[in-house]
């Protein structure tokens, strides 16, 4: 019926020959189940790293920052360095809901769902470490600007600090309401098969009433492409300004015009290594397949080496210009503090080069792509490879400041440093266990929408559209008339 | 908010649902209604809906936004303190652009997604007249609103004839109140229901 017509070339997206009440029955079977074993371990160490976490941040009010490790000149350390990857993190889910959906990307509708909670949960932990780096927290209201007592006192609009507290704001905000205005539909679905009185009640409540009315569509269509419209230029600025607040600072090392391109590229390559390493723990744990294809997987891979290996461009950019310039503090920062192995934080630089820009050039090849192994131990590569890009950036670039007499100190985290961190990847999957319980993980209304153009077993009968002269699909009026009526009479 | 008597005809299929809905539409009946599980592209203009304005409310509040973060950093850093920073200049656009942008996105975000749920009445405890379950599964349910004239037996096999699976006749609420899915239905206001 749909006049997007899929070519036979293209692999289906979704496997099996399903029907729409299938389609239904697949995704919210693991809703209306009991959680395997593997999920209540998996729940169990989250919920653990996350009280962790919380005894981490406790002390860090309780006795001030002074307990972490940062020192007169290293005064951004582990906390920023996890804020960087955390929000780099989130920024594919966007990418895929957003900008995937603007380019018309079938594939995305098998992943959306869930890179979106990834997003919004990504955010959520990168936001605890600006927070909790205040020091004082309880002055955290201090950065928003509204009339107070103190002059009034205003926040410095023209401080990236600040340009960042509106970015994060908008960026999560514009996620949650682009992620629950798709889950509507959805919720409705679990909502109208739940056979127990709780989930009846709860998922009616979640759903906001929802009935599935051909106006409430129509409006539904255009509320998620100008979302989509919006969120494009928004997840590229979020980097952008996470990168002004390096890039604006006369730093060596941070001072590059080239930050935010190379920002942005990072942050999807990072994201959509977290992405397959989801995608394939949701496939496996609640048998997936047929909607998360090999076919998703390779998509995702080849997004990664594209955006690897501009991130790799960016690094021998770098270091060109540190020669180039002829600027002895740039040069002294990129080809000793980084390039030279030998100096003390060289082991990150090349950690980074090996993780970011050699290892994933194997997605070059296809059997490499669409190999699950190798995908899922690349996804916990390329993230280890972006950790260390941050702190790169970060560390190398303060240890050894303009003053010789403050070299001594080796910047290494303390165990609440570490703690903290472990608590945002607590914080992380508690969030997305639960997510991955109580909500349909992939967007069942979508998948239907696509289903009749790209499932395997609609793909079929249409082969004979392969010879159907084009004006068949141009003439053929507003999509009223069937497509495959017409087809039939001319060929 | 009165009751009113509807004829529903449930499909399995949306090649069946077009023709059928432009042939009831022909036959002079008033669709109330076509309840999907997903979007059908193409089943408003089918219905004869009207293009939504949505995205327009999207632009004016995006335009809001833009000019709330303008004259606000502009009041506040060259009228009410100008702060010096660095001497650079207190009117300084360029270094604005960033939260100026920011706030043109959320504020349109946030104001379709509020204008959204006001005019399709989407709410948390909001509770509607579901007239197949199954509408937000694999059916797709049309309703029709009978009037005095209309012949309720007649259009369902009218209906049936066209092509759907299953007919039958409901007297419903159309609006909302406020509910819960467990419960039967629990007006908000009780008194003022009358039977068609």
């Amino acid at each position: 019926m749909h006049l997007k017509y899929e070519s036979q070339l293209r692999e289906p997206l979704v496997y099996g020959d399903k029907n729409y009440h299938q389609v239904t029955e697949d995704i919210v079977r693991p809703i209306e189940a009991k959680p395997t074993k593997l999920w209540y371990v998996g729940f169990y160490i989250a919920v653990c790293l996350l009280l962790f976490g919380v005894y981490a941040i406790y002390r860090d009010v309780t006795y001030g920052i002074g307990q972490w490790n940062l020192n007169k000149t290293v005064g951004w350390g582990w906390d920023i360095t996890n804020f960087v990857w955390w929000v780099g993190i989130g920024h594919a889910g966007t990418l895929i809901s957003a900008i995937l959906l603007l380019f018309r990307q079938g594939w995305r509708t098998g992943v959306n769902r869930a890179a979106e909670a990834m997003t919004i949960f990504a955010v959520m932990c990168a936001g605890q470490f600006p927070i909790w780096h205040m020091g004082r927290v309880w002055m955290a209201f201090f950065v928003f600007p509204y009339p107070n007592s103190r002059g009034p006192l205003w926040v410095n609009f023209n401080s990236p600090l600040l340009w960042d507290v509106f970015a994060i704001g908008t960026y999560f905000t514009v996620s949650l309401l682009f992620w629950y205005s798709g889950l509507l539909p959805d919720f409705a679905t679990v909502r109208d098969r739940a056979f127990t009185k709780l989930r009846k009640r709860l998922y009616g409540i979640a759903a906001f009433g929802w009935t599935g009315s051909t106006k409430h569509w129509q409006r539904h269509e255009s509320l998620s492409l100008v979302l989509a419209g919006l969120s494009t230029p928004l997840v590229l600025s979020v980097h952008t300004i996470v990168s002004f607040d390096f890039a604006t600072s006369v730093i060596p090392g941070w001072h590059t015009t080239i930050f935010p391109p190379y920002f942005v590229a990072g942050a999807i390559f990072s994201g959509f290594a977290m992405v397959q390493s989801l995608m394939l723990m949701i496939r496996k744990i609640f048998s997936m397949e047929d909607y998360i294809t090999v076919g998703h997987i390779e998509a995702m891979n080849k997004v990664i080496v594209l955006t690897g290996s501009i991130v790799g461009v960016a690094y021998l950019t770098e270091l060109f210009m540190g020669w180039y310039s002829q600027n002895k503090y740039e040069g002294y920062t990129f080809w000793y503090s980084r390039a030279n192995l030998f100096s003390p934080y060289g082991w990150s630089y090349w950690g980074m080069m090996a993780c970011n820009v050699l290892s994933p050039q194997i997605f070059w090849f296809r059997k490499m792509r669409r190999n699950l192994f190798v995908t899922f131990f690349m996804s916990i590569i390329v993230n280890i490879g972006m950790w260390f890009e941050r702190f790169v950036i970060i560390v190398t670039s303060l240890y050894r400041d303009y003053l010789p007499s403050s070299w001594s100190v080796y910047y290494s985290p303390t165990i609440w440093e570490v703690g903290f961190y472990a608590g945002t990847f607590g914080l992380f999957f508690t969030c997305f266990f639960l997510f991955a319980k109580y909500f349909p993980v992939i967007a069942i209304a979508e998948i239907k929408y696509v289903l009749k153009t790209t499932g395997e077993g609609y793909k079929d009968k249409m082969g004979h559209l392969e010879h159907v002269p084009v004006e068949v699909f141009t003439h053929s009026g507003h999509g009223h008339t069937t497509v495959e009526n017409d087809a039939a009479s001319h060929g | 908010m009165a009751k009113k008597k509807f004829v529903v005809g449930c499909f399995d299929d949306e090649e069946v649902l077009f023709p059928a809905v432009s042939k009831v539409r022909t036959a002079g009946y008033k669709i109330h209604d076509v309840y999907t599980p997903f979007a059908v592209h193409g089943l408003d203009h089918a219905l004869g809906l009207r293009e939504t304005s949505l995205h327009t409310a999207g632009f004016i509040y995006g335009v809001t936004g833009t000019t709330t973060a303008l004259s606000c950093i502009s009041w506040i850093f060259t009228k009410d303190w100008p702060l010096n920073i660095g001497g650079k200049p207190h009117f300084a656009l360029p270094a604005w652009i960033p939260i100026t942008f920011e706030l043109t996105v959320l504020f349109a975000a946030v104001g379709m997604v509020l204008t959204f749920c006001y005019i399709s009445q989407l709410a948390p405890f909001v509770k509607k007249h579901h007239f197949h379950a199954r509408s937000t599964d694999d059916l797709f349910v049309m309703v029709i609103e009978c009037t005095d004239k209309t012949n309720a037996e007649d259009l369902q096999a009218f209906l049936a004839s066209n092509g759907a699976v299953e007919t039958d006749i409901q007297i419903a609420e159309e609006g909302w109140w406020l509910g819960r899915y467990d419960k039967d239905e629990m007006r908000f206001e009780n008194k003022q229901i009358v039977a068609a």
